[in-house]
């Protein structure tokens, strides 16, 4: 099971509505390496994770990428909430007003609705894991261009921290590969 | 959020992330006997604080993680998007 806390896992303090940089960070949000597609990613890959270190990685990382859709969302809602209609649609996001006024959807920043066909979960274990591997460098590359799109010191301060958990799961999962390979290779002796 | 609260609530997310990443770490080495002793430290530093912050402002964790004593606080706000 899964228990809520009620509080963000890294702060928000975003102050100024700035609806040009959330119609870029949503996809983030809904995007096909953004958190909730990592989260589910991991999540559903559990089950065919030959070691225990493995089915322990994936699972507490795929939490903590809840966690960070949260942490994504907030920011997102923190940049439109306040922005007015003109400044919507000025931003180019008059068409996601006119289907979902000021709610957050899972969509990518060219509107594309999230889909599983974003994860992948081939239950061969090297193959998952390299599928991770890549996606977190993904998702780091995504963050970086999130940066170089923001000129907000608050939203630029989450973003960083975002991209540098990216860093830290590839390399957990990069060790988890590496565990996973020595477990088949015992395997093969014996 | 008064100041007071906010400053409260950043000690507790501080330890709550330091928890994360020495568990992410643990994982993948989980002989480790200096990490497993910061992440047990860590555990006992975040209780204080979080029974301090709770005991002042109510719940943190849902399903009866916190308890809430006299009246049911879990439903007041703000909720963690808007502070």
């Amino acid at each position: 099971m899964w228990v809520y806390e009620k509080a963000l896992l890294y702060p928000v303090r975003v102050t100024r509505p700035d609806p040009r940089l959330a119609k870029a960070i949503i996809t983030q949000y809904g995007g096909p390496d953004g958190e909730l597609a990592a989260s589910l990613r991991y999540l559903t890959q559990r089950y065919t994770m030959p070691i225990p270190q493995a089915i322990a990685t994936l699972t507490d990382i795929g939490t903590e990428e809840l966690a960070h859709m949260e942490i994504v969302a907030a920011l997102v809602w923190h940049l439109i909430r306040d922005a007015s209609l003109e400044e919507l649609t000025a931003a180019g996001m008059g068409t996601y007003y006119a289907d979902h006024d000021r709610a957050l959807y899972f969509i990518d920043g060219n509107g594309a609705r999230w889909t599983a066909a974003y994860i992948a979960s081939k239950g061969d274990p090297v193959a998952d894991l390299h599928e991770n591997m890549a996606a977190e460098q993904k998702a780091r590359a995504t963050y970086e261009r999130l940066i170089d799109l923001s000129d907000d010191p608050d939203a630029t301060d989450v973003l960083r921290w975002l991209r540098e958990r990216e860093v830290v799961h590839f390399q957990r999962f990069g060790e988890t590969l590496n565990l996973v390979h020595e477990y088949l290779s015992r395997r093969r002796v014996f | 959020m008064d100041a007071e609260r906010r400053q409260l609530l950043d000690r507790l997310v501080a330890l709550q992330f330091t928890a994360v990443e020495l568990q992410l770490y643990l994982d993948t080495h989980p002989d480790d006997q200096r990490a497993l002793a910061d992440f047990n430290a860590t555990v006992q530093d975040m209780a204080g604080v979080r029974e301090l912050y709770e005991s002042r402002y109510g719940p943190l964790l849902s399903y009866g993680f916190s308890s809430s004593p006299r009246s049911w606080r879990w439903v007041e706000e703000p909720w963690p998007w808007q502070t």
